[in-house]
């Protein structure tokens, strides 16, 4: 009986020949990711040691990345209190991939972990993150966890009591058209699955669409697959995963291409043909309330903001600046881009994209989560609209209550900050 | 166990409206309570004041705990030893809560109001006030394991501490 991507990887990490789903099993981890909410982990990681006599030592400090993104700089005291008390954990346990507050390392921890090569396909990968289900575009099996399970990780090597999940197999199929993008196709997926739809399963991308996509496509997929409820969301390696590896993240190590079988077991499959796609919109206050574009077009919108660990990378920055070079951010609109990484930053800033953005009158904000979470940077005045490139519009999630978050892709977004007004790029952008 | 519904909500209750972002850079769990449902005014205000007495029941529908991994969801409500009866929940969130001991109740059919009377017992949940009772579906055995052992801190410190010995 042929078996999924997450059956193999989860019977590898556990050395058993196969596991089904169903099964109780406890997997050696590759990767253990934390944030800001390290300060968390690391209070429950004493708690465990707490009456032991055992010295709190991590299972190793080469497997743990701590990345600092969510608050940078901090924006109150308390956050800064809590980076200090990292830092000097960081640094007594000897963690090597952590990433401070700085211009050469620094950005989103889900672009982070992938730019460094710290990926790879077969992982098993734990976030204190729930897009941490990022990382399977690289073919790793890569979910989010809180963090009193993450100092059980650090604590022992491995994630007890892992359920083997069932898998959704989404089959993409045919040419994206032209202003329409992964951001789409994973919206359309999230309106037809619904917010629970995959909830405690995986969901497996397949399809020729998918297999022509680059890893920025496939990180936009992944990285949203929370939003439909997914345990973790994840393509087979292939190709463009060695490429990415070799060319983009500087891996030189042997690589595991653990793909499924032909004949997996599937508890759902659902097709997409790319070609009929349009723009999709999600609107306030739930992801998966998803309306094609023309539902929506006219809205008058106040924010602007591209970046995030959805829809910050070079491709987004990119036609973003392609749309508004030589053109004007709409008065009464303000226009945020944030880079998810400094490499981004960089290559966005050599390439003259960043340039022709602020020319336009955009803000180019320093990378990092910004105002994804509401907590820092853009906040939004009561009853003002925000359409953004990031991943959440639960009330609130832009740090006021009382304001409505609309989601759309990066050429959504550019063309809409010309008309101060949600615009479809394929008409609005000649 | 008697107790009465002091709080009703819909589907897709996210870790934003249990504990909203703003409020992320406060970890400890002795701390979180005070920002429970901070945007609901008047139940936050109520849990403030203690007009809200522990194993008071939530009831929501679908989806309970959607969004983020933050851990301060679940122990916010815990920190209040509210419980939770919800058609089903999210997975981070019902894993957090296990962990940290928070009382969850998967009921997929689940009817109440605010202030229904409500008996919970092992297998079901009985509406005292509509006199309906519903079917209680057992939690992930994964996750009951956890539980049983007194939470993951507990069940992690004695892995630990086998491992240790086995050295
Ligand atoms: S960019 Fe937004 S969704 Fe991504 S890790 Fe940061 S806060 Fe979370």
């Amino acid at each position: 009986m042929g078996k999924t991507i997450v059956e193999k990887i989860l019977a590898k990490a556990t050395g058993q020949t196969s596991v089904k789903v169903g099964d109780v099993v406890e997997p050696l981890v590759d990767v253990a990711m934390s944030h800001e909410n390290g300060a968390l982990v690391i209070n429950q990681f004493l708690e465990v040691y707490k009456g032991t006599e055992l010295e709190p030592k991590v299972w190793d400090p080469s497997k743990i990345a701590i990345i600092f993104d969510h608050r940078v700089p901090a924006e109150s005291a308390k956050t800064a209190t809590n980076q200090k008390k990292i830092r000097e954990f960081v640094s007594a346990q000897g963690i090597t991939k952590f990433h401070d507050i700085r211009g050469d390392q620094g950005g989103i921890c889900h672009q982070i972990l992938p730019e460094n090569g710290y990926i790879r396909p077969g992982y098993i990968v734990v976030g204190t993150d729930s897009h941490t289900t990022s990382h399977g575009a690289l073919g790793a099996f890569s979910f989010g966890i809180g963090a009193t399970e993450m100092a059980s990780v650090w604590t022992l090597g491995t994630v007890l009591n892992v359920e083997v999940p069932g898998t959704i197999k989404v089959i993409v199929t045919g040419e994206l058209p032209k202003f329409v993008s992964p951001k789409d196709i994973i919206l359309n997926l999230i309106g037809k699955l619904s917010a629970q739809g995959a909830n405690f399963k995986v969901i497996e991308f397949h399809g020729n669409t998918i297999r022509k996509m680059s890893t920025s496509g496939r990180l936009v997929l992944c990285n949203m697959a929370v939003e439909a409820g997914a345990t973790s969301g994840i393509v087979p390696p292939d190709e463009e995963t060695v490429r990415y590896l070799r060319e983009e993240a500087g891996v030189k190590d042997k690589l595991d291409m653990i793909v499924p079988d032909a004949d997996a077991i599937y508890e759902q499959v659902v097709e997409i043909d790319a070609s009929k796609l349009t723009p999709q919109i999600a609107c306030p206050h739930t992801v998966d309330n998803v309306k094609a574009i023309d539902k929506v077009s006219g809205v008058k919108v106040n924010q602007i903001v591209i970046g995030s660990c959805t829809n910050g990378r070079i491709d987004d920055i990119e036609i973003a600046a392609s749309i508004l070079k030589g053109k004007k951010v709409a008065e009464g609109t303000r226009m945020l881009i944030f880079p998810a990484s400094w490499k981004i930053y960089k290559e966005a800033m050599t390439r003259g994209y960043l340039m022709d953005l602020i020319n336009a009158g955009a803000m180019i904000m320093n990378p990092g989560c910004g105002c994804c979470l509401g907590v820092h940077q853009g906040a939004l005045g009561d009853k003002e609209v925000s359409l953004s490139t990031t991943n959440r519009n639960f009330k609130g999630r832009q740090g006021n209550p009382n304001s409505d978050v609309y989601l759309c892709s990066p050429a959504v977004a550019a063309a809409s900050a010309i008309t101060g007004e949600i615009t479809d790029p394929r008409i609005g952008v000649n | 166990m008697k107790t009465k519904v002091v709080l009703k909500l819909g589907d897709d209750i996210s870790t934003d409206a249990i504990y909203p972002g703003r409020f992320m850079a406060t970890v400890l769990p002795s701390e979180t309570p005070q920002y429970a449902f901070i945007d609901y005014k008047e139940f936050n205000s109520k849990l403030i004041s203690k007009q809200i007495a522990p194993n008071s029941v939530i009831v929501a529908n679908n989806n309970f705990g959607c969004g983020s991994s933050r851990e301060q969801a679940a122990s916010t409500l815990k920190g209040w030893e509210l419980i939770i009866i919800a058609k089903n929940f999210a997975r981070i969130f019902l894993q957090n809560s296990c962990n940290l001991g928070l009382r969850t109740i998967i009921c997929p059919d689940i009817e109440a109001n605010e202030n229904d009377e409500l008996e919970i017992t092992e297998k079901e949940v009985k509406n005292i006030t509509s006199g309906k009772k519903f079917a209680i579906e057992p939690l992930p055995k994964a996750r009951q394991a956890i539980i049983d052992a007194g939470g993951l801190i507990a069940y992690t410190r004695k892995k630990l501490m086998e491992k240790a010995a086995a050295v």
